[in-house]
């Protein structure tokens, strides 16, 4: 077929060398050189912990932005699985951690997460709108109470701290450097996963659903089963997001996947945009340069340095009002408003 | 006439008996009762049209054999197989289609998608992770429906931007998708110029010998083209059948057409 297709239906003629956009291997140059002129502290603290953010709020953007579901839930299928490496694999708590190796921990625990996330899909997807986001603050508040009063396997309030990752090729993946490139690696992987699978059958049907699940049952598809699917995959990253943030603190305890935690990355996924995967990358990044520096910015203008959650909040308030679609919204208004045809007022919007 | 095979519904629809079959379908919103007692039989292949002034129960109707909900009463058999509490999806992979009066259609995605959306859901690959890849079967009939209808040039433009009359022609696309063996089209031809309705009937009298479909329309001379069988409704119930010529001719059909809701 000689028609050139500009859709990208895997049907075009270009390699997919040329099909990539510059500005992919500008930033993709800078993500791997970063560690020649950042220091440990911003490898490991600043984009370790963005990048973390950012694959379990990706999980939430997954679910919100092509399903149509705000699940308040993804932070705790990340601190399930974090618990679960802890568990099975090896922790300072040594009369609850197995010891297994780490393959079977981060299998089982990955298993274990999506399983939990299946379940609460499940439970979730026979409500809509606001229930959804009842019934799944209802099970995040559940598991940070029932970890937090259970001693015998989750040990209550304290958790476990000493869990690291393992030493693979000799190397210390907790090490910033070893760590940078461990969390951008997974970043990258849930990142490209999620952009393709949403042109994907699946990924497509899952928007179907999002805009009309009527006409989708009236297309052959299972709605209800479609909606579960997408919640397991979703896990899938919360799971990998949540043994990734255990790593880096070395510690899982109840309340890192509280209520606090759990809004934290609705926060998140919303201040980056819901439209496209790489919003909550966006958001995870602002959200911990925030956390990280704004006690010091507060404090230099003489106030109290734990109003920085103010500073969160008013950032959150900013971007609802102004840009319900996140700061991914604001950019595509302002490349709307640079292609637009001055006399039609037409055109402009690609996504 | 009962079902002439006592075990048809057993018999996954194979073919056995007749397309569609209702038997005493009714269905009540509240205290109103949208349609009663319609039993009705379409053959394999055979054309028909359901003529009715507004809230006579036509979509209902259509409503209820597709499964869009269900109805209160009454059994529904497709190719002899009772579907009546199957899921819409259900009946849609047993080869049952539809189209909707406004179209309902995926407005923020492609033509081609909502094509391909509507390929993949009769299909095995629904589930699939995987991006279509060159030559791949659905995507080839997907473009193929697209060219049917017409819709070649704007397959990679967004729904939202086509015209009323390029969206109906996507609503006709989507439900020939698959392998269909009947047809629900509701009012496909409203809001249709001269032209586009000349298409129309062409695309619904090329259809396959072996697919039928039940057509509603408003237009008498649209639907006397491409139906050989007419039902009449009025106020949920089914008020005459038959062949085209004698509905026309009926002075009770033209009493009701020609303003006299009173009775009847």
């Amino acid at each position: 077929m000689a028609t050139i297709d500009t859709h990208g239906n895997g049907l075009s003629s270009p390699s997919w060398f040329e099909r990539i956009p510059a500005y992919y291997y500008f930033i993709g140059i800078v993500l791997i050189s970063m560690p020649v002129f950042a220091g440990d502290f911003v490898l490991f603290q600043i984009f370790g912990w963005s990048f973390i953010l950012g694959v379990i709020s990706l999980s939430l953007m997954f679910l919100a932005g092509y399903g149509g579901m705000v699940s308040l839930a993804q932070m705790t299928i990340a601190g399930l699985a974090g618990y679960m490496v802890a568990i099975f694999g090896n922790s300072a708590i040594e009369t609850i951690s197995q010891g297994w190796p780490w393959y079977i921990a981060i299998s089982l625990a990955l298993l274990i997460s999506v399983l939990f996330g299946t379940i609460v899909g499940w439970l979730a997807v026979r409500t809509e709108g606001i229930y959804t986001i009842m019934i799944t603050l209802a099970i995040a508040s559940a598991f940070f109470y029932f970890t937090r009063q259970n001693y015998v396997i989750f040990n209550g309030f304290s958790g476990f701290n000493g869990v690291l990752p393992p030493r693979l090729f000799g190397i210390d993946w907790r090490h910033p450097i070893a760590f940078y490139y461990l969390t951008l690696f997974w970043a990258l992987a849930a990142y490209f996963t999620v952009v393709y699978i949403s042109r994907a059958p699946f990924g497509l049907a899952l928007q179907g659903v999002r805009d009309n699940a009527r006409r989708m049952a009236a297309l052959g598809y299972n709605v209800t089963a479609h909606r579960v699917a997408a919640y397991s995959f979703a896990s899938l990253l919360a799971g990998i997001g949540g043994i990734l943030l255990t790593w880096q603190s070395a510690q899982i305890s109840p309340g890192t996947a509280g209520i606090g935690p759990a809004i934290d990355i609705l926060v998140i996924a919303v201040i980056g945009g819901l439209r496209h995967p790489i919003g909550p990358f966006i958001g995870a990044f602002i959200y911990v340069l925030l956390k990280t520096f704004a006690t010091d910015v507060l404090i230099s203008f003489g106030l109290a340095g734990e109003r920085f959650q103010l500073l969160i909040g008013l950032g959150f308030l900013v971007i609802v009002f102004w840009s319900p679609d996140g700061i991914l919204g604001l950019w595509q208004r302002f490349q709307d408003s640079r292609n637009r045809d001055p006399l039609t007022g037409r055109g402009g919007r690609e996504l | 006439m009962n079902a002439p095979l006592p075990n048809s519904s057993r018999m996954r629809g194979n073919g056995a008996g007749n397309a569609l079959e209702l038997r005493g379908v009714g269905k009540v919103f509240g205290a109103l009762a949208a349609l009663s007692d319609i039993n009705m039989t379409v053959k394999p292949g055979e054309r028909r049209a359901v003529l009715g002034s507004n809230g006579a129960g036509k979509t209902t109707l259509f409503n209820c054999i597709t499964g869009d909900f269900y109805a209160t009463t009454g059994t529904i058999r497709f190719f002899g197989e009772d579907i009546s509490v199957f899921p819409a999806y259900e009946r849609i992979r047993r080869g049952l289609r539809r189209t909707y009066q406004i179209s309902l259609l995926f407005t923020a995605l492609s033509v081609l998608d909502n094509v391909y959306l509507a390929c993949n859901g009769v299909s095995r690959g629904r589930f699939s992770f995987r991006r279509p890849r060159r030559n791949d079967a659905v995507m080839d009939s997907a473009e193929t429906l697209v060219r049917m209808v017409h819709l070649d040039d704007v397959r990679d433009t967004l729904v939202s931007d086509l015209s009323y009359g390029q969206q109906r022609q996507l609503e006709i696309a989507m439900a020939l998708s698959g392998a269909p063996r009947f047809i629900l089209f509701d009012e496909p031809a409203a809001g249709l110029s001269p032209t586009e309705r000349r298409e129309l009937v062409e695309i619904l009298t090329n259809l396959p010998g072996h697919v039928g479909y039940i057509i509603i329309e408003h237009d008498m001379e649209v639907a006397l083209r491409v139906a050989e069988s007419v039902t009449m409704m009025h106020n949920g119930r089914i008020f005459k059948e038959g062949k085209p010529a004698e509905i026309e001719d009926d002075p009770e059909v033209q009493a009701l057409y020609l303003g006299g809701e009173g009775h009847g």
